[in-house]
């Protein structure tokens, strides 16, 4: 194997830097890497290869010429399909926008051009990112590198299988309800949601407005923060984007952690805790307190709550984002003969079952007579859900949780009952609700060798202490050094 | 017929607010740009695109919110209004549904000669949809086109409360409406090119009872008289049908402008349910005292104050008064006159106004001009009514001036000397005029003298002729009075 | 909470979605099942809780009025997804008057 693809991030972008390798080489590297995986893995919706390499010769040239050069100058990363890169594909992993070209470069890829990252493909999702598996995707779903059998996650699945099976050493993933901590902690890596608000939404397709966040996918902690650095900051055109200065996360992120307070919700430690998380999370509890953090029981009273009031919000707020997709400007058009069933057509065969179900039960809850009874009460009980955070931010610097009630669970084993389906997201929708932000970092395996996340969550805009904590408890373990098998 | 039963009216106009750009994007909204050019990414609705307020948009709504004694909201939020239409490319508009900008306003007409004041119930900020093409000229399509420059320009709704009682009264709201925003400028008002758009809400019911009857909804009218001919039309309709003993269904009927007559579109039962809820992608409007306060100072004096500026300032009769505010160019193009007048000349405001009404607007009429586009300028017309005061021109040498002035674009000053049409003021040479004039009437002279007052008619005719309509006609008068002693 | 096929048919008409006999009955039963599961939040006492309906708490985000032309590149890429055009036109099905608004 070549030890290029093992590299991190931030030593590529040193080595390229110091010209010890050059962009082509790795480029090339991560590649072949993907060529020779991908056909098992599947990680990838397309391999940007030639724009990647223009790319590549690019940054080469200008570290030649003593130009000034990125943050991320010559490094790869993978993108997840949901965000647009101008005069490349973007699917959504849907059928309606198989043939989409984006007119448009999202803000974070005009950021990421900036900082000399080089493009090296587009990566699978649950279609319109709607899902936990990848199984949503209407075209493949993305294995987990560390046993194929099960998902690798989602709805970010193909950039965390993409990072785990050392395709792309960064990627770009989103999240709504858990879709970059989930796969991040079925695949063994580094995924954080900002704080809503810290990251221009602009070019990444709409799922639920107010819940979305781009963030980065990674192998390290340090790579996050890197990644993070470059893409987080105010945009004119995100009218949700929040004026607050960005620190330099990498900065403060080698901080000693002692008399970090700690939150351990007392909701999230429950009966029916898979018992190899449930263990993880207690050795990592132990690591903490080695390295002088306290532990404080907190309460976050509303948590049973959270599946059901997320799953109104998202689909009432996805019920009107996808309404777009009708076949008139872009996209699927099934040919009719009148207009009417020419959107029905096209929309009921353009998208795949569970967004139909999801804009049929946002419909659903914003149609008359039961607006007050779901949307409206949702909007409310959020309000509490948010007050137990900002309860519990006045006794502790952080939250810690286990990412997700299971190991990743085997293809197959809940595609049958979306309701089962919308419960592994129990852990990752509180954070999206209360817009906090939130993190999963790898600690430890199952018996059966499938990794195992712990998420931690802080106050909003206070990324730092996050990073802070999930750098000590990396330096204390080996979880990032290990890689899968294929 | 008529008299047994009450009309109630209630309007909602969208009037297309005057920026630069789109509402939620930087496109141009020019008019007469190219189909599909003033086009981006947000405004077509492309995956992935985020609104962003355009605040000139938001100033001129609260300016026009002012002007119509609206009170305005701390805090405002925008919605998402849901149906599927080809011209809408999200599929949503983005409107206000629950906090508008501003409630509670009122606009004064006239109403059989006495103010009436019309409610506002509310205006709100929201996008404008695309135009879809059904006919390239005279060929029908068998598909539509759709044009994207008009999407997303943003537009105030002006909704009123059912307070008026006749198509006529509704015609007098709209007047006073256009009139009053095209003073304060917030919008063209260009109803050709669909800049101010009016829906009708009408319903009738027996007089003296309290609750409303079933009202229709009426859209496609292109003009204030189309507005109030489909509303006369349709409370024709509407009496005869519940005399006939039936019922008055609610719905949506258009206007056929070439039948003139109102026809059903939709009825209410499968009308839209619209799945409101606030736009998560854009953040609340929170518009404090200060903002409020800045641009209320821009609000120029309104219709109403300047009329009553225009009776006690200058004494002009309220007739003349409300002709010359109809319309702001009108009355700016007034006082513009008014103030290059000579300042000794007398009675000039009103006769500025006479002028103006009745000359200079008749004339513009033919040659189907607007004020703005008038031949003779303000300064002009000013100057000339200066010229018929102070004497230098008679009446009707002002009529020949004001011709030529129509049709050169001159000013009366060059065109009477051009052409020598000074009054001829002087006593000798009006004198001697006289005598000639005289002595060439014997006939006129001895009647005259014999007591037959009106044969001096005939004579100063002849001084007339003689001095080519210069002579002033009083001291012509005065003149042969005297000789003829 | 039950939800009726009826309620189903009048969703997906709003929804502009159409599905076959045999899904619709299946995704009757899912969205029951779902429905019934979120019906949970009506044990919350929210009486004196104002509604949170953004993801973050900003206020008065706005721009300037100053126009941005789309280069042509940006316009002819937007053409490009077009499904059918005609001219500088994007084509679509006829509409009729009384389909909608």
């Amino acid at each position: 194997m070549n030890e290029i693809i093992k590299m991190s991030a931030t030593t590529l972008a040193e080595k390229i830097k110091n010209k010890e390798l050059s962009s082509v080489e790795v480029t090339k590297a991560f590649i072949k890497r993907a060529k020779e995986t991908d056909p098992k893995i599947k990680a990838y919706i397309s391999i940007t290869e030639e724009y990647a390499i223009n790319q590549a010769e690019e940054s080469d040239k200008k570290i030649a010429s003593g130009a000034e050069t990125g943050e991320l100058e010559g490094v790869p990363i993978a993108i997840k399909d949901n965000i647009l890169i101008e005069n490349i594909k973007m699917t959504a992993s849907s059928k309606i926008l198989e043939n989409y070209t984006a007119p448009y470069d999202a803000t974070v890829i005009e950021k990421l051009k900036k900082a000399g990252a080089v493009f090296i493909g587009k990566t699978n999702l649950d279609e319109f990112a709607m899902g936990s598996s990848t199984e949503n995707s209407a075209f493949f779903t993305t294995k987990n590198p560390w046993n194929t059998e099960h998902i690798p996650g989602g709805s970010s699945g193909g950039s965390a299988s993409a990072v785990s099976a050392m395709t792309a050493p960064l990627a770009l993933g989103t999240d709504t309800g858990g879709s970059i901590r989930q796969p991040a902690s079925c695949c063994g890596i580094v995924g954080l949601k900002p704080t809503y608000g810290r990251v221009s939404r602009f070019g990444a397709v709409a799922f639920a407005s107010s819940l979305d966040q781009i963030g980065p996918m990674s192998k390290t902690v340090e790579d996050s923060a890197l990644l993070l650095n470059v893409i987080a900051g105010f945009d004119k055109k995100d009218s949700t984007s929040i004026n607050v200065p960005v620190p330099d996360y990498l900065e403060t992120i080698k901080q000693d952690i002692k008399g970090l307070k700690i939150g351990l919700p007392k909701e999230y430690f429950i009966d029916g805790l898979d018992s190899d998380v449930k263990k993880s999370i207690e050795k990592a509890i132990e690591i903490y307190k080695k390295a002088g953090a306290e532990f404080v029981e907190i309460s976050l009273p509303h948590t049973d709550y959270a599946v059901a009031v997320y799953y109104i919000i998202c689909c009432s707020e996805a019920s009107a984002n996808l309404a777009r997709y009708d076949g008139v400007r872009y996209g699927f058009r099934a040919e009719c003969d009148n207009l009417l069933d020419e959107y029905q057509k096209s929309r009921g065969q353009g998208f795949g079952p569970e967004v139909k179900r999801r804009i049929m039960l946002g419909t659903y809850a914003l149609s008359a007579g039961y607006y007050d009874a779901y949307y409206g009460k949702a909007q409310k009980v959020r309000t509490l859900i948010k007050q137990d955070f900002e309860n519990a931010f006045k006794k502790v610097d952080l939250i810690l949780t286990p990412s997700a009630p299971t190991p990743a669970f085997k293809i197959g084993e809940k595609s049958s009952d979306p309701l089962q389906m919308y419960l592994s997201d129990i852990f990752t929708i509180s954070c999206n609700l209360a817009a906090v932000p939130g993190m999963s970092i790898p600690c430890g395996f199952s018996e059966k060798g499938i990794p195992i996340g712990m998420q931690l969550l802080a106050r909003n805009f206070d990324e730092q202490t996050m990073f802070k904590a999930a750098y000590s408890y990396q330096q204390a373990t080996e979880w990032h050094k290990q890689f899968p098998n294929i | 017929m008529k008299n047994k039963y009450e009309v109630v009216i209630g309007l909602e106009v969208h009037s297309q607010i005057k920026t630069e750009t789109k509402v939620f994007c930087n496109c141009s909204t020019d008019f007469h740009s190219q189909p599909n050019t003033n086009i981006c990414p947000v405004c077509t609705g492309q995956p992935g695109v985020l609104p962003v307020l355009n605040k000139k948009a938001v100033e001129l709504l609260v300016k026009t919110a002012l002007a119509l004694d609206c009170s305005i909201n701390k805090k405002s939020v925008f919605a998402r209004k849901q149906y599927f239409y080809p011209d809408l490319p999200k599929n949503y508009q983005i409107s206000q549904y629950e906090l508008p900008f501003a409630e509670h306003g009122k606009l004064n007409i006239s109403a059989d000669g006495k103010i009436k004041s019309i409610g506002i119930t509310r205006i709100h900020l929201e996008e404008d949809a695309g135009k879809l093409l059904h006919e390239i000229g005279s060929r029908q399509l068998d598909c539509s086109l759709a044009d994207y420059n008009r999407t997303g320009i943003p537009l105030m709704e002006i909704v009123s409360e059912p307070d008026m009682r006749s198509p006529q009264e509704a015609a007098a709201y709209l007047t006073a409406l256009k009139n009053l925003i095209e003073y304060i400028e917030t919008s063209d008002c260009n109803m050709e090119e669909g800049k101010f758009r009016c829906d009708a809400n009408i319903s009738i019911r027996p007089v003296g009872q309290k609750e409303f009857g079933t009202k229709a909804e009426l859209k496609n009218m292109n003009s204030i008289s189309g507005v109030e001919e489909a509303l006369e039309y349709e409370v024709q309709r509407q009496i005869e049908t519940v005399e006939n003993g039936g019922k008055i269904i609610q719905e949506t009927r258009t206007w056929d402008p070439n039948e003139k007559i109102t026809k059903s579109m939709r009825s209410k039962e499968n009308a839209h349910d619209y799945r409101y809820f606030p736009d998560p992608d854009l953040v609340p409007v929170n518009l404090d005292d200060v903002f409020i306060e800045n641009i209320k100072i821009t609000i120029p004096e309104l219709p109403e104050k300047r009329k009553e500026r225009l009776i006690q300032e200058y004494g002009l009769p309220e007739y003349d008064a409300n002709v010359i505010i109809s319309d702001k160019a009108l009355v700016n193009f007034y006082e513009d006159a008014l103030n290059n007048t000579a300042k000794d000349a007398e009675n000039i405001p009103k006769l500025i106004a006479n002028w103006l009404t009745t000359e200079l607007l008749g004339k513009l009429n033919n040659a189907k001009l607007t004020i703005k586009e008038s031949p003779v300028k303000a300064e002009y017309l000013g100057q000339l009514v200066s010229f018929i005061s102070k004497g230098t021109i008679s009446g009707k040498i002002a009529k020949t001036v004001f011709e030529e002035m129509f049709n050169t674009n001159k000013d009366p000053e060059t065109i009477i000397k051009e052409k020598g049409l000074v009054q001829i003021s002087d006593e000798n040479e009006i004198i001697k005029i006289c005598q000639e004039a005289a002595d060439e009437s014997p006939k006129a002279v001895a009647e005259y003298k014999s007591g037959k007052e009106r044969a001096l008619g005939a004579i100063v005719g002849l001084v007339m002729k003689k001095s080519k309509g210069k002579a002033n006609p009083q001291m012509v008068n005065k003149i042969l009075a005297d000789l003829l002693k | 909470m039950e939800i009726s096929k009826k309620d189903v048919d009048y969703v997906a008409s709003l929804a502009r979605l159409e599905f076959n006999e045999k899904d619709k009955e299946s995704l009757t039963q899912q969205l029951g099942s779902i429905l019934n599961y979120i019906e949970k939040i009506k044990e919350v006492d929210t009486s004196k809780i104002e509604p949170t309906s953004h993801g973050a708490s900003g206020e008065n985000f706005w721009r300037e009025d100053k126009v941005i032309k789309s280069s042509q590149k940006t316009i002819d890429a937007i053409f490009k997804n077009a499904p059918d055009k005609e001219a500088d036109f994007f084509k679509v099905k006829k509409v009729m008057d009384t389909e909608e608004e």
